[in-house]
């Protein structure tokens, strides 16, 4: 199965390493990084882009754009993993598109196409009779979506429950393990590259918002945006209210929550007991489905990290392969 | 003239039965035989028990001194009285106020929920770390039933927002 690789940073690069080292049949034809990029349609020499990138910072060439890599190559799946813009979902919007006008599959990590045009862009993945997939944009490492689609497939969905997003959660665990103040837990995990310079995103509850927004638009196909979404974030909390919810043997978690039964559509911080296996540690994600048949099911694992990402962009990758024809 | 006052007490009480059709009805019907009022009834399938028992907590108002009656009457119907208790909310939940609590009346908060006359709130764990920051509360509101606790939180979910105060609830959708 032949690829194009959109973007070298840290997941970019962690799928490439991974192919090059684990060889799972697939072939990279066209690679690109935001300056340059590459097309071989024998198959391009991974281990030498990568030094590349490394001594130089680009990939390939630099009369060589995206937009070429993604128009011209010679692929079956584009694999689309560029920085998330949560406001446009550009560049990775057009991207797609046209992947999926050339009747390419696409697998991608980025949040904000997903998010902002779920509908126009699975109904022309459809139309044209190719994938469109998108793993890694929510839980990093842990299969949701192939749970939801093929494990769980039978089911109705009646709610989900998720820790969503690792800056926060590490944040809490910390607050509520050490007595540390907000501000001080945030110090440290800015530290430890686990929060932006910025981290409006993630602690006032969008990120975990935004991949909501994917999980609803997937299981119930009802179109939400954003601003659906009622959303408080962590960045108010004290080390008191921690203190206080631990007395009753209880903790607090940033929860994104659906239930559509209720018309709940949230994202905030609550109160919940120790034991419960949404309370997770430190960067680790969970979700849980409520099934009509299987009832509740729990999924813990990875919500970040570059070889995690590439987990779910290959799982993708090789699911379209098994399910579409091996043509490589 | 004479006037006569029936004195009703409100009782809580925990039954086990039978877990067969018809047997609930049964052990209900002697509240109304001694003139009680059933106010709440809340199931308690155990999923872990397959003793093939049900067990209820059920809330009436009984006239004064029907009790020792009522008492026996279910007894005769094979229903085991587990507790019997003078509590009138049973169902609890607790929650967390992060804000200018005192600045913002916190005894006009808790009134908004004490005044519903079906929720109030039982108990209130404070720290105020400095003059003008912002403390931190634990409440815990108890109310007649599911339904009526879901009406507290929606008002102190309002008075929440009306006073800038951040309310924490408890995750417990999952049952």
């Amino acid at each position: 199965m032949k690829a194009a690789l959109i973007g070298l940073g840290s997941v970019g690069r962690g799928v490439a390493e991974m192919i090059q080292k684990k060889n799972p049949g697939i072939i990279v034809t066209g690679i690109a990084d935001s300056k340059s990029g590459l097309i071989c349609n024998d198959g391009i020499d991974i281990a030498a882009v990568l030094e590349n990138k490394r001594a130089k910072g680009i990939c390939g060439d630099q009369g060589i754009t995206a937009t070429d890599v993604i128009k011209k190559a010679d692929y079956d799946v584009l694999i689309e993993v560029t920085p998330t813009n949560a406001l446009t979902g550009e560049p990775a919007l057009g991207y797609i598109l046209a992947a999926l006008e050339r009747k390419k599959h696409v697998v991608t990590s980025n949040k904000g196409p997903i998010a902002l045009a779920y509908h126009t862009l699975s109904a022309l993945a459809k139309k044209n009779g190719v994938a469109l997939r998108y793993e890694a944009t929510v839980g990093g490492a842990i299969p949701i979506m192939h749970a939801i689609e093929d494990g769980l497939s039978g089911n109705e969905i009646l709610a989900i429950y998720g820790v969503l997003n690792g800056t926060c959660n590490y944040i809490l665990t910390r607050m509520a393990a050490e007595g540390l103040t907000y501000e001080q837990a945030l110090m440290e995990a800015r530290e430890l590259g686990y929060a932006e310079a910025d981290p409006t995103y993630d602690v006032k509850g969008i990120d975990a918002a935004i991949k909501l927004v994917i999980l609803v638009n997937t299981i119930w196909g009802n179109e939400i945006k954003l601003s659906d979404v009622d959303m408080t974030g962590i960045d108010l909390l004290t080390p008191d209210a921690l203190r206080l919810a631990e007395e009753g043997d209880c903790t607090i978690r940033l929860i994104a929550e659906a239930i559509p039964r209720k018309k709940i559509l949230r994202v905030s911080p609550r109160m919940i007991e120790k034991g419960h296996p949404l309370v997770v540690e430190g960067t680790l994600n969970a979700l849980t489905l409520e099934t009509d048949m299987a009832k509740e099911i729990t999924l813990i694992g990875k919500g970040a990290g570059s070889i995690e990402t590439a987990s779910a962009i290959i799982g993708d990758i090789l699911y379209i392969r098994n399910h579409y024809g091996k043509r490589a | 003239m004479l006037v006569t006052k029936v004195v009703c007490v409100q009782v809580s009480m925990k039954l086990e039965m039978k877990d067969s059709p018809g047997q609930l009805v049964a052990a209900l019907k002697p509240i109304s035989d001694v003139g009680g009022n059933i106010i709440a009834v809340i199931h308690q399938r155990d999923p872990e028990s397959d003793n093939h028992t049900l067990n209820v907590q059920i809330v009436l108002a009984l006239p004064e001194g029907r009790l020792d009656n009522l008492v026996t009457l279910l007894k005769e119907q094979g229903v085991n009285i587990q507790r019997i208790g003078k509590e009138r909310l049973l169902y609890k939940r607790t929650i967390i106020l992060i804000g200018h609590l005192m600045h913002t009346d916190l005894s006009d908060t808790v009134d908004q929920i004490d005044s519903t006359g079906f929720a109030e709130v039982c108990e209130i764990s404070m720290s105020m770390p400095a003059i003008n920051e912002r403390s931190t509360s634990r409440v815990t509101i108890k109310a007649t039933n599911r339904a009526d606790m879901d009406a507290a939180i929606i008002i102190l979910r309002r008075v929440a927002d009306q006073k800038s105060l951040l309310l924490i609830e408890p995750l417990e959708e999952i049952a």
